[in-house]
């Protein structure tokens, strides 16, 4: 079909566009970018914060280009004085009710209010108000709300409601009192809340933080008693180079190891390491429940976004999840026990950090059924973020350093854990190794391509000796939604279902570095993200998780057989269906 | 925030909630379905409590925050029932400028609570309004359907202590 075509001037260029193409984006096409604060791309199109607004000829008052669309003949002026003047008076408004502790406050040097004040020149406070206390709500694990500096654009009630489905947030009350807040504003710890963290990638201000955890792992590499081992996620070596400027899809792998050596941790190990093991277990859990009539779909674990959704929300489904254990709980038990057990450490006195793509990653470290003889197999879980800040305060200057490698015994991975961070990457990896074990080694296929891409689900079918295995990929808990109601209507049928919480997998995770909308509305992060993972895998000698010989060392002296009763007990874990609503 | 969580146990019957739900599927699916529905629920109940934004969250597919939204965005919509004692104080322009605000806080502080809310026995609720028509008495109070007027912050906890 072809796109109608729209021309107009902007500024008094000439510009084509297709029909239906918003002002704000005929004007970023034709090089001009107008400023905006609510607009979030596919998400939060609704017009409501005025700052994008231009003079368009003929209409009777400033228009929101946001959500404005292109018309034949239209001549837009993004650059009038009427316009600008508008644009500092709404900002300033803005501003008058921000509590503005730029100094100290988290997001500072990445704060999209703060670039825009520079841009549209505020260079004094007209409007100051009186000193606004802080409003900080910290009941989650994860999550650090703070409303005194919100600009209640929006941003992260659409993205909890419409990527994720979720929808605990919400604009409540009206006027002066407006802010965001659960129903009946309840703690976030009382509602449903997935401990995602798209809200505060999807933020512009400081308003919404993670729970800054960094202390905790600074007091454990103070202490002399504490053997501290730290291991990295898939997707955080692709996206750390983002807190240093670095270009989006800059794999880091070995400036991240040295990072972390001169940290001062004990030992820097990978959680790749620890998603070959899922992929073992996981891939064994797959067969055997297909050999003896399991629950199928199978669905993996490795998101705890996902997994605390699904307890909530599908507690019907809790027999088709996995019972692995998530590659960064792996990692922990491993280090507790095999690890613990090698070097003759007590694993008391190991104090294990993860790195993680993720906020709910800071709620799943903290659940009791991880609980093994009195431990927790991890200790502290960081994002990128975070990490990020570690690096910075420790004067490491990132760009300076040499590659390191990562420590023997846990460290070594393969292409398959790699590509663990991009949506897909799961499902292909517990491929690699599946196809293998099934025809006995005779078909070895390496790249499952239907599963790659960023679409929200995917899904594609393999034949295999005996039977044909359809699989299904999909990635924000709203895809989530539509996948598992259409198996449970019987008009989906799968055998075996990768789902990740955010939108893209953990390379778009909500403790990735921050990104302006500005970079978001234009630029496909995700896609760059995992493309710099297939890169890595690509360059792989190993590439498939059962070839992993560290993997396969650890089975023979200690695991025993993958999905073995000793693999189990450390490797696995089980599901509790929880509630959505308290009304006590 | 006073018309929030409600302090007093939520007492809706079988059949209440039945209508609601017939309500509910009438309008399930059709956009804007929110408010018809909580005027509905507010006429069938009283007020919307969270049990019953619960049912009708859950009742046309949309998440709570949304629904409370809604209703704490209208002043039509109230989160608490009305108490046995039902007291108003008038914030009318007379009423207002002849102290009104200090009355309602001493009612505030005799009972307990705040404006808009009720006691945890359901003895009384608080509300303010808008000129009663006895602006010659200002400022006025009313406890159910009793005035007022010429009233003093001190007057207030004797008044209320003839009702408990």
């Amino acid at each position: 079909m072809e796109q109608k075509m729209v021309n107009l001037t902007i500024n008094g260029l000439p510009v084509s566009v297709s029909a239906g193409t918003t002002v704000l984006e005929a004007a970023r096409s034709a090089g001009i970018k107008i400023p905006s604060l609510c607009f979030l791309k596919d998400a939060n199109e609704i017009g409501a914060c005025r700052i994008c607004v231009v003079e368009v000829k003929g209409a009777k008052s400033l228009v929101a280009s946001c959500v404005y669309p292109v018309s034949e003949g239209m001549e837009v002026f993004t650059n009038t004085e009427k316009v600008r003047k508008s644009r500092q008076l709404t900002l300033e408004l803005i501003l008058s009710n921000h509590r503005m502790d730029c100094l100290t406050c988290a997001r500072s040097g990445k704060c999209e209010l703060q670039q825009l004040a520079a841009e549209l020149g505020i260079d004094a406070v007209r409007f100051a108000a009186d000193s606004l206390p802080p409003q900080i709500e910290d009941s989650a694990a994860h999550l650090v709300r703070d409303n005194s500096k919100c600009v209640l654009c929006r941003r992260c009630t659409a993205v909890c409601r419409k990527a994720q489905e979720v929808g605990v947030i919400g604009c409540n009350d009206r006027g002066f009192d407006t802010h965001i807040g659960c129903a009946f504003d309840r703690d976030l710890a009382e509602v449903d809340c997935v401990s995602c963290g798209q809200c505060i990638v999807a933020c512009p201000t400081g308003a919404l933080q993670e729970k800054d955890d960094t202390d905790k792992v600074w007091a454990a590499l103070a202490d002399p008693a504490k053997h501290v081992v730290v291991g990295p996620a898939p997707s955080v070596r692709v996206t750390l180079g983002e807190c240093f400027g670095m270009p989006v899809g800059t794999n880091v792998e070995g400036k991240m190891v040295t990072a972390l050596k001169r940290l001062g941790f004990d030992k820097v190990f990978d959680v790749d390491n620890a998603a070959d093991f899922t992929i073992m277990e996981e891939g064994t859990e797959f067969l055997s429940r297909l050999q003896n009539g399991g629950a199928l779909p199978m669905i993996t674990s490795c998101s705890p976004g996902w997994i605390r959704y699904c307890e909530q929300h599908h507690p019907d489904m809790l027999d088709n999840l996995s019972t692995c254990k998530s590659p960064q709980q792996m990692f922990g038990s491993l280090v507790k026990t095999y690890y613990a057990e090698k070097m003759g450490i007590d694993p008391k006195d190991i104090f294990v950090v993860s790195i993680m793509p993720c906020t709910a990653k800071k709620y799943e470290v903290a659940r009791e059924e991880m609980r093994q003889h009195g431990w927790l197999p991890v200790d502290v879980s960081l994002t990128t973020r975070e990490l990020g800040r570690m690096i910075t305060r420790a004067g490491l200057l990132f760009d300076h350093l040499p590659d390191g490698e990562f420590d023997e015994m846990l460290g070594l991975s393969t292409g398959a854990s790699v590509i663990f961070g991009a949506t897909g990457g799961v499902m292909e990896a517990a491929l690699r190794t599946v196809v293998e074990v099934v025809t006995n080694g005779e078909m070895k296929p390496l790249e499952f391509t239907e599963v790659r891409g960023t679409e929200g689900i995917k899904e594609a079918s393999y034949e295999l000796p005996g039977r044909t295995v359809r699989v299904c990929v999909c990635s924000g808990l709203s895809n989530a939604k539509k996948v598992l109601d259409g198996v449970k209507a019987g008009e989906l049928h799968y055998d075996f279902i990768e789902i990740m919480a955010c939108p893209g997998g953990c390379v778009n995770g909500g403790g990735q570095p921050i990104q302006h909308a500005d970079v978001r509305n234009w630029v496909d992060l995700k896609a760059l993200r995992a493309k710099a993972l297939y890169t890595q895998d690509e360059g792989m000698t190993l590439r498939k998780s059962h070839e992993n010989p560290i993997l396969q060392q650890v089975y023979r002296e200690y695991l025993g057989e993958p999905g073995g009763h000793k693999a189990h007990e450390i490797l696995h874990t089980h599901y509790i269906p929880q509630q959505r609503y308290r009304t006590e | 925030m006073p018309n929030c969580k409600t302090v007093v146990p939520y007492n809706g019957t079988p059949e209440q909630e039945l209508r609601l739900r017939e309500i509910i599927a009438e309008h399930k699916g059709q956009p804007g379905a929110t408010m018809p529905v909580l005027q509905a629920a507010q006429e069938i109940f009283g007020y919307l409590p969270e049990e019953v934004q619960i049912i009708v969250a859950e009742g046309l597919e949309i998440p709570l925050s949304e629904v409370y939204g809604v209703a704490s965005f209208y002043a039509q919509f109230s989160m608490n029932p009305k108490g046995q004692h039902r007291i108003s104080v008038c914030l009318g322009t007379a009423c207002y400028v002849k102290g009104a605000a200090d009355i309602l806080s001493a009612v505030e502080q005799k009972l307990g609570i705040k404006t808009g809310s009720i006691t945890k026995d359901g003895k009384f609720s608080l509300d303010a309004c808008r000129c009663v028509g006895a602006c010659g008495l200002a400022p006025v109070m009313m406890v159910g359907s009793d005035v007022y007027g010429r009233l003093t912050p001190d007057q207030v906890g004797p008044i209320l202590d003839k009702y408990e």
